[in-house]
C-alpha cells in the first residue's frame, strides 16, 4: 500500500513521466506479476507490455529473462543492477542512467523468472530478434519458434528469411518456415506441398511437425462416423484389449460399468442381515462364485445394479466401433503426412540402428581400452593381476592431481598422461620386483596375493583422497557431440577415446611384433629357459614387460575418468569386464582381445536395445553368455595354436 | 571302520571336544542361559561367525583339498539364505494379514489373502504381485529343501560345464567370480522378485515364536549353528579320510596323473563342488536369520574373495586351518572396523582403524601368501607332529 | 549388568565418561548410527560430524535435563546387516537414550526390527520412498508428497511438460516415487505411453543410449522433462552425457531428487545450469540462522564443507527431541514420543517445521536451478506441506493412515477401520 502511494505520489510530482508513456509506471501496474512471475499468468502482462510498443520494452524483456531485473525494496521500482565489490549501482530501466550507487544487497531483490516463464518471455522476444544483428539473439529467437510452433510466427519468419546474413540460419529459417506451413498453411496444396518437403527431414523437429499433424482422438460410435477424418479403426483383442474396449465405452458411451471384486464384496458387507447375505451364510462367501451368486441375489432384488456379465461385454463390443480420427480434418493433408512419416521412420530406424552401433563400438573401445593393459601381464604373460583395476584407479587419480595444480585443462591432460604412464608403470614394477616374481609358477597364490594388494591399494585411496567421485574434467575441445543428424551422434570424448584404444592396439603390435623388446618378450614367455641361455635376461623382461601393462593401465584410467568418474571404487567396476575380455577374446594375442572387447560391446548394446528400460539385466545377461561362451571356445575367440599355445 | 576314522584322525575329535567347550562356555555366559556376561547382539555374532567357519571349512575342501580356487561359494550361501528368507518373510505376512482380514464382514478369498500377502511384500519395491520363485514360500518344508536343492543343482550344472570343458586354475576361479557376479547383479534388480536391493529383511523374527525373546532365539541358532559346523566337520574329515581323500588330494597335486592312472577326474571335481556348495547353502540358512536381512550385496564377488582370504590366513588343506582362520578374521575385523582398536598417534598422523583396517588386512594376506602359505594353521601342525 | 561387563562395555564404547558421578541418568546418551566408511561413508560421515557439532553446542547451551550429552558414534561400515547388529549394540550394551542414524532405505528396513523389539527410538534424516511407519522412527526427510509430488507439480504447471522420463537407479527409493509418480501423472492427464521409464544400476557410466532415447522422446512435438532419481556417483556420467549431447536446461529439463550440494562438488556444473533438484534445504537459502549454520558448520568442518538438506533434517529432528525431553522431563522413549507430537522448530529456510501424528515433518519445498558455482539458485519455495507416510495416489496406499498420537497405530486401514499392523512392514 505505501509502495503504491509512494508511486503515486511520485507519478504526480512528476509530470515529465507522461502517462503510459513510461516503462516504470507501465510495470507497476503490474508490480506483483512482474516481481513473481508464473507461467500462468505472465502472458496478459507480456501483452500489455508489448502492446505499449515502448522502445525499452525488448531490453527489458531480454533482462528480465537473464535475470538481470532487480526490484528495490523500499519503493518496488524495478532497475538494472551492476554489481561492484558487494554493493550494485542501480541503472534505470528506461534509458539506463544511473540512480543510485553503491546498494547493498539486502535492499534490492533479484527477480528470477523460471523456465517456464523464460520460455514464454523467449516467445515474445522472437518478434524483436528475428533480425536482431547479434546472432546469438537470431538463435534464440529460432530456438523459441521450434520450441513452440504457432501459426502468427509465419509472417515475421519469412520477412526475415530475405535479410538473413548467415547461411546456416537461413537455412534453418527456411526449414522452420516450412514446419509452420505444413501445419498452419492457408490451402491444402500449400501443406501437402510442405510435408512433402519433410519427408526427408530426420530432425526431431520435423518429426514432432508430422506427429502433431497425425494427431488422433479415439471416439467409439454405433456406425462408421460421417464427415471425420478416420484414421483406422481399432480392433479388440489386438490394439486393446477387451477390458480397455468395454472400459472406453463406458466412459464415451454411457453403457453400465462393470463391478469390480472388491465392489462386489463392500456391497455383500453393506447388506449383511442375520449372518447372511441375501439368505447365503457369511462364512460361505469366501470364493469369487459364491459371492456373484450372493451378489446377483442382492441384484435380482433391485438393491444393487447388476452385474455386467461376459456376454453384455460381448454384446456391446459386436454392436460398437472404435475409431481413431485425425484432429486434422484435411485428409489430402493427413495422408500426405503418413506417407512421410512412414518414409522418415524407415530412415529414422536405419539411423537408430547405426546410432546403436555406434554406441556400441564406444563401449567396445572403453573396455579394450580397459582390459589391454591386462591383455600383456594376462594375456602375454600368464599373469594374474587383480590389481589391475586399481591400477587404472591410480591413473585416474594422477589426472585428478594434475589438474589441482594446472588449471589449463588441455595441458593439464598433455601431463597428466605420461606421468600416469610413469607412476602406474612404478607401482607395477614395485608390485613385480615385491610379490609377483616370487609367485611366478603358482598362479592361484598371485591371484589371492595381488587381490591383498588390491584391498589395500583401493582403501588407501579412500584415506587419501576421501569416498566422494573426483572431477576430471576434459578440455573444452573434448566437450560437445559429433552430430551427423539428429539420430545419430557421438560424444568428442568417446571418439577421442576410440582413438586411444586405436593408438594403443597399433603400439602394443608394434612393440611386440617389430621391436627387439617384443621379440624378447614373447621369447621369454615361450621359453624362459631357453630365451636365458640365448642372453635374455628373464627377470629384466620380465619387470619391464608387467611395467608396460600396468602403465597402459594408468593411461586408460584417465581416458576412463575423463568419460566417467574418479572414485576409490572404479578400477572394481573394471576388473571382472576386464578379465572377461581377455579370456572370451584369447589369452595371449592383443587381437583377441579386440575381438572380445567388440563381442562384449555389442552384446550388451543389444541386449539393452531389446530390453530398454533395464540395463542391469543387459550386464547380468552378457556375463551368462560369456560363462556359455567359454563352454564352447574355451581358448576364446582368438586361440593360440601350436607351441605358442603353452599346452 | 568307526574306530579307524578317529584313530586317524585325532583332529576331528579335539576339533568336536573344543566346540562342545566353547558352546557350553557361551551358553554358561549368556544373557538368556546363564550369567549374562555375553550379550545377545555378540551371541549373535558368535552364532554368525559358526556360520561362516562352515562354509569356510566347505572352501577349504574345494580349494585347499581339491585345487579347485572357486570364488563364487558365497554364491551358494547367499542362495541358501534366500531360499530360508523367502519363508520367514512370508509365513510372518501371512500371519499378520490373515489376522487383519479376519476383522472383515465377509471371510477373504484365498486370492484376496494372496494378494494381500503380495502388496505387504512387495509394496515397498513398487509391486503387489508374486513372481513365480515363491511359488513354494508358504511350505517350511519346501523352501528347507530349496535350500539344499538350489545350490546344489547350480552347482552341479556349472560344474559339468566349467569341467567338462576342461576349465582348470585361474581361469575357473574368473568363471566362479563371474557367476557370483551375474548372480548378484540379477538379484540386484527389482524385477528378479526378490526385492532387489532391499532383499528380505526381518528375518530374526521367527513365525510362530513371535513371544519368545531374541536373546533366547539367537541362543537356540547359536547351537543349531554349532551342531550344524560340528556335523559338517565330520562329514568333510570322512570324505577327506580314506582312498576317496586320496584322490580328491591327488587332483590337487597333479590332475593329469590322476587321470592317466584312470580316476574319473572330473565326477570327483563335480562331487566335491556340489556338496561344498550344498554345505554352503546350509550354512546361508542359518546365518541369514541370525543377521536379520539378506540382500544382494552379500553375495558381490568381494564376499567370495574373502572367504578364500579366511581360509588361506586359517591354512589351506586344515579343516580346522579353516575355522581358525574365520574366526580369527572376522572378529578381528569386526574389533577394528567397530571403532573399539585404540588408534595410534605417530605424532604427526593420527592411525584411524576403521580407515586402516583395510590397508593392514589386504597387505597381511599378501605376507601370508608370500611368507606362510600353512597360515595360521602351521603353528598347530608342529604341535600335532609332536604329539604323533 | 555387573561391574565386568560395565567396564568391557565403557572400553569399547571409546568414549570418555565426562563427570561419572552426577545425577542417576547422566549423562545423556545419544547413538550416531551413520557408516564411517564403505560406499555411504562420504554422506554419512558428514551426518556424524553435524550430530557431533549440535551435540557440542546443546552441551554449550548446558546440555539437556541438566545433563551433559554424550555422543556414541558407532561405524555400519554401509554394510546393511551390520546395521542391526550395531543398533543392537547401542540400545542394549550403550544404553542410548536415542538414535540419530542411517542414510539408504535398506539399512532403515535393517534396523527397523530391532528398534521395535527394543523400543529404541530413531531419528531418520534422509528423504526417501514413504509407504512405512514405525512407532519408533522420526522420519525428518522429505517424503514423496514433500519433494517428488511438488516437483512434478513444477514441471507439469511452470514448465509445460507433457512427456517424462523417470530415470532412476535400480533400487526401493526409485522405483517406489517412480510407482507413485506414474500414477500421478497419470492422473493429471499424462498418457501412459508418455512416460518412460529406465533403470541403471548404481554406479552406472555409460548413459549414451539412454540420453539418446530420451531425446528421441521429443519426436512426436510434445515438451520433455526428466525426472531424476539417479543416486550417487552415477550422476556424473549421466550430467557429464547430458552436456556432450548439447541437451540444455531449456530443451529438456532435469529435475533432481538426490543431487545435492555434496553431490555436485564432483562435477564441472557449467554444463549444467539451469537444471534442477528439489530438496526441502538448500545452502543458498537467505536467511538469518541459515548464516548462523553455515558459519558454524564451516568453522567445525572446514571452510570448503558445503550444507545439505539432509544436514537441516538431523538440525531440526536434534533440537526437537532437545525440546521434548526437556518437555517430558525424561529422557524414557515413550514419554518422549509423546512430547514430540506438535513440536515446533524454526526452519533454515525460514518458516516452522512442525512434528506430526505420523512421525512427519512438515516442511516447505524447495525448487533450485543448479548455477555455475555448484550452488542452487532457488526459484519456487511452497508453503509447509505435511509430510505423508502413505501415499495419496497408489490405490492400495490411499486407504491408508499413520496416527500414533490419536489412533496409536502406523498402518491404519480407513475402509475397515482398523490397524493393519503395530509393527512397521519391513
Amino acid at each position: 500500500m505505501i509502495r503504491l502511494l509512494t508511486f503515486v505520489l511520485a507519478a504526480l510530482c512528476l509530470p515529465l513521466t507522461a502517462h503510459a508513456q513510461d516503462l516504470q509506471a507501465l510495470l507497476q501496474t503490474h508490480e506483483k506479476i512482474i516481481a513473481k512471475p508464473s507461467r500462468k499468468n505472465v502472458t496478459p502482462v507480456l501483452d500489455a507490455l508489448v502492446g505499449s510498443g515502448l522502445p525499452q520494452v525488448p531490453e527489458f524483456l531480454q533482462n528480465w529473462q537473464d535475470k538481470e531485473v532487480y526490484q528495490r525494496a523500499a519503493d518496488g521500482l524495478f532497475f538494472y543492477a551492476d554489481k561492484t565489490g558487494k554493493t550494485y549501482t542501480l541503472k534505470d530501466v528506461s534509458g539506463g542512467t544511473e540512480v543510485a550507487t553503491e546498494v547493498s544487497a539486502s535492499d534490492i531483490k533479484q527477480i528470477k523468472p523460471n523456465g517456464g516463464v523464460r520460455k514464454v518471455i523467449a516467445q515474445y522476444l522472437v518478434q524483436f530478434q528475428l533480425s536482431d544483428p547479434d546472432i546469438n539473439r537470431r538463435t534464440d529467437a529460432l530456438n523459441a519458434i521450434s520450441r513452440n510452433l504457432s501459426a502468427d510466427q509465419i509472417e515475421p519468419l519469412r520477412a526475415s528469411i530475405d535479410g538473413e546474413s548467415d547461411a546456416t540460419l537461413k537455412l534453418r529459417k527456411q526449414r522452420l518456415a516450412n514446419y509452420l506451413m505444413a501445419r498452419f498453411g492457408e490451402s491444402s496444396a500449400d501443406r501437402v506441398a510442405a510435408i512433402e518437403a519433410i519427408a526427408g527431414d530426420l530432425s526431431v523437429e520435423g518429426r514432432a511437425v508430422l506427429s502433431q499433424i497425425l494427431e488422433t482422438r479415439v471416439a467409439a460410435s454405433q456406425a462408421l462416423p460421417d464427415g471425420e477424418n478416420i484414421a483406422r479403426q481399432l480392433e479388440v483383442g489386438e490394439d486393446l484389449s477387451r477390458t480397455e474396449a468395454y472400459t472406453l465405452l463406458v466412459e464415451t458411451s454411457g453403457l453400465p460399468a462393470t463391478i469390480s471384486d472388491n465392489e462386489i464384496r463392500l456391497a455383500l458387507e453393506s447388506y449383511v442381515d442375520g449372518g447372511r447375505v441375501a439368505g447365503i451364510p457369511i462364512a460361505q462367501l469366501d470364493t469369487l462364485d459364491a459371492r456373484a451368486k450372493a451378489y446377483d441375489a442382492l441384484a435380482a432384488s433391485d438393491v444393487v445394479p447388476a452385474r455386467v456379465t461376459q456376454e453384455d461385454i460381448d454384446a456391446a463390443l459386436a454392436d460398437w466401433g472404435i475409431y481413431e480420427i485425425y484432429l486434422d480434418q484435411d485428409d489430402a493433408v493427413t495422408a500426405a503426412a503418413k506417407e512421410a512419416q512412414s518414409a522418415v521412420n524407415t530412415r529414422v530406424g536405419l539411423n537408430q540402428a547405426a546410432d546403436l552401433g555406434l554406441d556400441a563400438i564406444s563401449l567396445a573401445s572403453i573396455y579394450f581400452l580397459a582390459a589391454v593393459g591386462l591383455a600383456i601381464t594376462f594375456g602375454v604373460m600368464g599373469v594374474i593381476n587383480m590389481a589391475h583395476g586399481e591400477f587404472i584407479m591410480m591413473g585416474a587419480y594422477t589426472g585428478y592431481v594434475v589438474q589441482q595444480f594446472i588449471t589449463n585443462y588441455t595441458l593439464s591432460l598433455v601431463v597428466a598422461l605420461p606421468l600416469a604412464f610413469a607412476v602406474t608403470f612404478a607401482a607395477g614394477v614395485l608390485m613385480e620386483r615385491t610379490v609377483i616374481r616370487w609367485l611366478y609358477n603358482r598362479p592361484l597364490e598371485t591371484l589371492l596375493a595381488t587381490f591383498g594388494i588390491s584391498i589395500a591399494l583401493q582403501q588407501l585411496a579412500k584415506n587419501i583422497f576421501g569416498t566422494q567421485a573426483r572431477p576430471l574434467t576434459s578440455p573444452g575441445w573434448l566437450d560437445g557431440a559429433w552430430v551427423i543428424n539428429d539420430v545419430v551422434q557421438i560424444s568428442y570424448i568417446r571418439i577421442a577415446i576410440f582413438v586411444l584404444a586405436l593408438l594403443f592396439l597399433g603400439l602394443l603390435l608394434f612393440i611386440l611384433k617389430k621391436t627387439r623388446l617384443g621379440l624378447e618378450v614373447r621369447a621369454v614367455t615361450q621359453n624362459p629357459r631357453m630365451a636365458a641361455s640365448m642372453g635374455i635376461n628373464p627377470d629384466k623382461i620380465k619387470m619391464m614387460t608387467f611395467g608396460l601393462g600396468s602403465g597402459i593401465a594408468g593411461i586408460a584410467g584417465v581416458a576412463i575418468g575423463l568419460f566417467a568418474k574418479v572414485t576409490s571404487e572404479m578400477g572394481s567396476d573394471y576388473i571382472v569386464q576386464s578379465f572377461m575380455t581377455v579370456v572370451v577374446g584369447g589369452v595371449g594375442n592383443v587381437w583377441g582381445t579386440l575381438a572380445g572387447a567388440a563381442m562384449i560391446g555389442t552384446f550388451q548394446k543389444g541386449v539393452e536395445w531389446l530390453n530398454p528400460s533395464n540395463t542391469l539385466a543387459a550386464q547380468t545377461y552378457m556375463i551368462l553368455f560369456i560363462i556359455l561362451f567359454i563352454q564352447f571356445r574355451p581358448k576364446g575367440i582368438i586361440a593360440l595354436k601350436g607351441r605358442a599355445a603353452g599346452d | 571302520m568307526q574306530r579307524s576314522f578317529i584313530a586317524n584322525n585325532p583332529s576331528v575329535l579335539w576339533f568336536l571336544l573344543c566346540l562342545a567347550a566353547f558352546t557350553l562356555g557361551v551358553t554358561v555366559l549368556a544373557e538368556a542361559t546363564g550369567a549374562g556376561l555375553i550379550s545377545t547382539s555378540f551371541v549373535k555374532t558368535l552364532g554368525k561367525v559358526l556360520c561362516l567357519c562352515l562354509v569356510a571349512i566347505a572352501m577349504d575342501v574345494v580349494w585347499g583339498y581339491c585345487g579347485i580356487l572357486s570364488l563364487g561359494h558365497f554364491a551358494f550361501f547367499g542362495i541358501g539364505g534366500y531360499a530360508v528368507g523367502m519363508w520367514l518373510m512370508y509365513a510372518r505376512t501371512e500371519a499378520i494379514v490373515v489376522e487383519n482380514l479376519s476383522a472383515r464382514l465377509i471371510p477373504p478369498t484365498p486370492a484376496e489373502v494372496n494378494d494381500a500377502i503380495a502388496t505387504q511384500i512387495f509394496g515397498v519395491v513398487g509391486s503387489s504381485e508374486f513372481p513365480l520363485i515363491w511359488a513354494f514360500a508358504d511350505s517350511l518344508l519346501l523352501q528347507l529343501l530349496l535350500v539344499v536343492l538350489v545350490p546344489g543343482f547350480l552347482a552341479l550344472i556349472f560344474g559339468w560345464l566349467a569341467f567338462r570343458s576342461r576349465v582348470t586354475g585361474v581361469y575357473l576361479s574368473i568363471l566362479t567370480q563371474a557367476m557370483t557376479l551375474a548372480l548378484a547383479l540379477y538379484l540386484f534388480q527389482n524385477d528378479s522378485g526378490l526385492r532387489g536391493n532391499n532383499g528380505l529383511s526381518g528375518l530374526q523374527n521367527i513365525p510362530g515364536f513371535e513371544a519368545v525373546p531374541q536373546s533366547v532365539v539367537s541362543m537356540a541358532f547359536f547351537w543349531a549353528s554349532a551342531v550344524a559346523l560340528g556335523a559338517g566337520y565330520v562329514l568333510f574329515a570322512r570324505v577327506l579320510s580314506g582312498k576317496m581323500g586320496s584322490v580328491i588330494r591327488a587332483i590337487r597335486d597333479d590332475e593329469s596323473r590322476v587321470r592317466f592312472l584312470g580316476y574319473h577326474v572330473e565326477s570327483y571335481k563335480l562331487f566335491v563342488f556340489t556338496l561344498t556348495a550344498i554345505v554352503a547353502g546350509i550354512a546361508g540358512a542359518l546365518y541369514y536369520p541370525q543377521a536379520g536381512i539378506i540382500n544382494p550385496a552379500e553375495i558381490a564377488p568381494i564376499a567370495s574373495i574373502y572367504l578364500a582370504v579366511w581360509v588361506a590366513i586359517g591354512g589351506r588343506g586344515r579343516l580346522y586351518g579353516a575355522v581358525i582362520g574365520t574366526a580369527f578374521v572376522s572378529l578381528l575385523s569386526s574389533w577394528f572396523t567397530g571403532g573399539s582398536a585404540p588408534n595410534v598417534n605417530l605424532g604427526f598422523y593420527t592411525i584411524q582403524w576403521t580407515e586402516w583396517w583395510l590397508v593392514l588386512l589386504g597387505l597381511s594376506f599378501v605376507a601370508v601368501t608370500l611368507f606362510f602359505p600353512g597360515g595360521i594353521g602351521m603353528l598347530f601342525d608342529k604341535f600335532t607332529r609332536k604329539s604323533q | 549388568m555387573n561391574l565386568f561387563s560395565k567396564t568391557l562395555t565403557s572400553a569399547a564404547a571409546l568414549t570418555v565418561m565426562a563427570g561419572a558421578a552426577m545425577a542417576a541418568d547422566c549423562p545423556v546418551k545419544v547413538g550416531v548410527l551413520h557408516s564411517l566408511s564403505g560406499t555411504m561413508a562420504i554422506s554419512e560421515t558428514t551426518l556424524k560430524d553435524t550430530m557431533l557439532m549440535l551435540v557440542e553446542q546443546q552441551n554449550a547451551k548446558g546440555g539437556v535435563l541438566g545433563c551433559e550429552i554424550e555422543p556414541v558414534v558407532v561405524d555400519p561400515a554401509s554394510d546393511w546387516p551390520l546395521f542391526a547388529e550395531k543398533a543392537r549394540e547401542l540400545l542394549t550394551t550403550h544404553e542410548v537414550d536415542v538414535i540419530f542414524g542411517n542414510w539408504t532405505s535398506v539399512s532403515r528396513k535393517s534396523v527397523l526390527p530391532v528398534i521395535e523389539e527394543l523400543n529404541g527410538l530413531l531419528f531418520y534424516p534422509v528423504q526417501y520412498e514413504g509407504e512405512e511407519s514405525s512407532k519408533n522412527v522420526f522420519y525428518t526427510g522429505a517424503a514423496p508428497n514433500q519433494q517428488a509430488i511438488p516437483a512434478v507439480d513444477y514441471f507439469l504447471e511452470e514448465l509445460g511438460v507433457e512427456k517424462f522420463a523417470l530415470l532412476g537407479t535400480d533400487y526401493v527409493y526409485p522405483r517406489t516415487t517412480n510407482n507413485i509418480l506414474e500414477q500421478y501423472l497419470q492422473d493429471n492427464g499424462i498418457a501412459k505411453d508418455d512416460i518412460f521409464v529406465n533403470y541403471t544400476p548404481f554406479g552406472h557410466s555409460d548413459w549414451a543410449t539412454i540420453v539418446a532415447d530420451v531425446v528421441a522422446l521429443g519426436e512426436d512435438g510434445k515438451s520433455v522433462g526428466v525426472i531424476s532419481t539417479i543416486n550417487g556417483d552415477a550422476n556424473i556420467g549421466f550430467y557429464k552425457e547430458l552436456a556432450a549431447a548439447g541437451i540444455s536446461a531449456d530443451e529438456i529439463p532435469v529435475v533432481a531428487f538426490s543431487v545435492g550440494e555434496e553431490e555436485l562438488s564432483g562435477l564441472d556444473t557449467s554444463n549444467l545450469v539451469g537444471h534442477l533438484a528439489a530438496w526441502n534445504y538448500f545452502q543458498s537459502a537467505e536467511t538469518e540462522s541459515n548464516a548462523e549454520f553455515i558459519d558454524a558448520w564451516k568453522a567445525y568442518a572446514g571452510a570448503e564443507r558445503v550444507t545439505n538438506d539432509p544436514m537441516e533434517a538431523h538440525y531440526i529432528g536434534f533440537n526437537m527431541w532437545v525440546n521434548a525431553v526437556e518437555a517430558a522431563g525424561t529422557t524414557d522413549v515413550d514419554a518422549v514420543r509423546t512430547a514430540m507430537y506438535g513440536q515446533e522448530f524454526p526452519n533454515l529456510t525460514g518458516g516452522t517445521a512442525v512434528m506430526l501424528p505420523n512421525h512427519h515433518l512438515a516442511k516447505p519445498v524447495l525448487i533450485g536451478e543448479i548455477q555455475a558455482d555448484g550452488q542452487f539458485d532457488i526459484i519456487s519455495k511452497t508453503e509447509e506441506v505435511p509430510g505423508d507416510a502413505w501415499t495419496d495416489f497408489l490405490p492400495a496406499s490411499a486407504v491408508l493412515k499413520s496416527d500414533w498420537k490419536d489412533l496409536g497405530c502406523g498402518m491404519y486401514n480407513t475402509e475397515t477401520a482398523s490397524c493393519v499392523q503395530i509393527k512397521s512392514n519391513y
